[in-house]
């Protein structure tokens, strides 16, 4: 559905995106994990049509981004990181003014509102200004307008940043079943567990180069299954181990408190990019 | 692509239809004072070819105001749009062209800066000034509008901050509105001073506005450099518009 194939990015001397390639199956959620500036939102531009690409290509629905921009566009949602909402306008008349912008017909784009805006559960203050709603229910409108002209592939840019965790994992069930009905997402995150939660491939990105990429089970076990964790006057440490036996075995040669347990994304990611994420 | 300017130009209808009344008000104020100040003011006293210097200024006031309706009601929300609010990107993302965008934008701020010129052509009449309103008049109106909305496309694309913004204001539309033949005729100033002032849009839209609205022949040539000056603009619109994804 999505194809990258040697696409870089730079901007004057700095290279935000280095030799970028990769592609992503039709219905499948593909998280883009990295600490700040690896590139992952320069990427996200790039495919949603807002940057050019510096070199590369890029393939959406069978569509090569430099020659048919506008098919890409009409087949594609994007929710961005920051909130780009209308805030002149209503809830309804900012899915209204996307509805039109992406050629809806009347009919059929009354419909699509009203039924999204109960789906992301907002259709009673679809008439009150934007301005006035939380950052949750920003997001949920988003997301309603990203949905709205039935894209077939969606694109989240850190879609649940500084929401309640009731108010995330919501977003992600709701995320599941947009994958259930065959849609293809694409979303970057620093929160791991949400890449472990949502995603079935992950790719993890640092200054601008893909370092991994592979489903979350895959990248947790790369370095062993187990991990022991404890803290010197250097602070945390953690090392790999294949087996429960052999990680026991080394927990007991240590003097300060330390933590046996299974290893998860996070102790992958930050063995792999050298640096502990910040969440 | 007719479509897509109406949905771009229907989103600024939309907004302004909610303060219709805030915008007629506060769109009063500043005319009434031109009017009262230098019409009645200091006006009483000063005779202009042999007509009252009220009906001398009122095309000038009509040029002035309009440009800077036409150029803020683009310029500011634009520019905030593009660097704040982001709001810009919906319509990047979107299935529509560029120009569409451009001339939605562009069309929508003239039609601003058309409503306040009814208003104050209204007022002025009130104020008991003569003037003679006919299709070349609206024409040059109308081109007038065009002009300073698309020049503020241009800027607020350009323009890297809010207070760059303010300083565009400050820095060319303000002169503008002192010297470009809306309050006197700039015959009798420095050669060069007056050629600068004649290449400048506002001037020309003085000319026109004033010399058919006292009965005269309309001059054509200004009418063309008006044109000139909006389809440049919008043509540099588009185009950094198109640059904006580089």
């Amino acid at each position: 559905m999505i194809q990258i194939e040697g696409f870089s990015k730079s901007f004057g001397e700095r290279v935000a995106v280095d030799n970028l390639s990769l592609r992503i199956a039709k219905g499948e959620i593909f998280g883009l994990l990295g600490p700040n500036g690896a590139g992952k939102t320069t990427t996200i531009r790039v495919l949603t049509m807002l940057t050019r690409p510096t070199t590369g290509k890029i393939i959406i629905d069978g569509s090569e981004a430099s020659q048919d921009e506008k098919h890409i566009k009409a087949v594609i949602g994007v929710v961005p990181q920051h909130f780009n909402l209308d805030i002149d306008l209503t809830p309804r008349e900012n899915l209204e003014l996307h509805g039109r912008l992406h050629h809806m017909l009347p009919e059929v784009r009354k419909k699509r509102i009203e039924e999204l805006l109960k789906y992301v559960e907002l259709d009673d203050r679809a008439n009150d200004m934007v301005q006035k709603f939380s950052g949750g229910m920003k997001r949920r409108l988003m997301i309603a307008r990203a949905l709205l002209h039935q894209p077939k592939v969606l694109f989240l840019d850190e879609p649940t940043v500084g929401l309640d965790p009731q108010v995330r994992r919501r977003l992600w069930d709701l995320i599941r079943r947009l994958k259930n009905q065959g849609l293809t997402v694409l979303l970057t995150t620093h929160y791991i567990e949400e890449a472990e939660n949502l995603c079935q491939r992950v790719a993890i990105m640092e200054k601008g180069k893909l370092i991994a990429m592979d489903s979350p089970i895959a990248i947790c076990r790369r370095f062993g299954e187990y991990v022991v964790e404890w803290s010197d006057d250097k602070g945390t440490k953690t090392k790999f181990f294949p087996d429960r036996n052999s990680a026991s075995s080394f927990a007991t040669t240590l003097t300060t408190t330390t933590t046996l347990r299974q290893a998860n994304l996070e102790d992958a990611f930050v063995e792999l990019t050298g640096r502990k994420v910040v969440n | 692509m007719v479509y897509d300017i109406w949905t771009v130009f229907w989103r600024d209808w939309l907004v302004l239809k909610r303060r219709i009344g805030r915008f007629i008000l506060s769109r009063m104020v500043s005319p009434v004072l031109y009017l009262v100040a230098f019409g009645w003011g200091l006006g009483r006293s000063i005779q202009v070819n042999q007509g009252s210097y009220l009906d001398f200024i009122v095309p000038g006031i009509i040029a002035l105001n309009s440009m800077n309706i036409s150029f803020n009601s683009v310029g500011s929300p634009l520019n905030m749009s593009r660097l704040y609010h982001k709001t810009l990107e919906e319509y990047l993302i979107a299935p529509i062209a560029s120009s569409s965008f451009v001339i939605g934008k562009v069309l929508s701020g003239a039609l601003r800066g058309l409503i306040s010129s009814v208003i104050i052509i209204a007022l002025a009449y009130l104020f008991g000034a003569h003037a003679l309103i006919n299709s070349w008049f609206l024409l040059t109106l109308v081109l007038n509008c065009l002009v300073f909305a698309s020049m503020a496309f241009v800027a607020a694309m350009v323009m890297n901050s809010h207070e760059d913004m303010a300083n565009f204001n400050t820095y060319i539309l303000l002169p503008m509105s002192f010297l470009c033949a809306t309050f006197f005729v700039p015959d009798h100033l420095p050669t060069l001073m007056r050629l600068i002032i004649e290449l400048l849009p506002l001037t020309h839209a003085s000319y026109a506005l004033r010399a058919i609205a006292l009965g005269g022949d309309v001059p054509k040539l200004s009418l063309l450099v008006m044109l000139v000056y909006s389809i440049s603009f919008t043509g540099i619109g588009i185009w950094l518009l198109e640059k904006v994804r580089e």
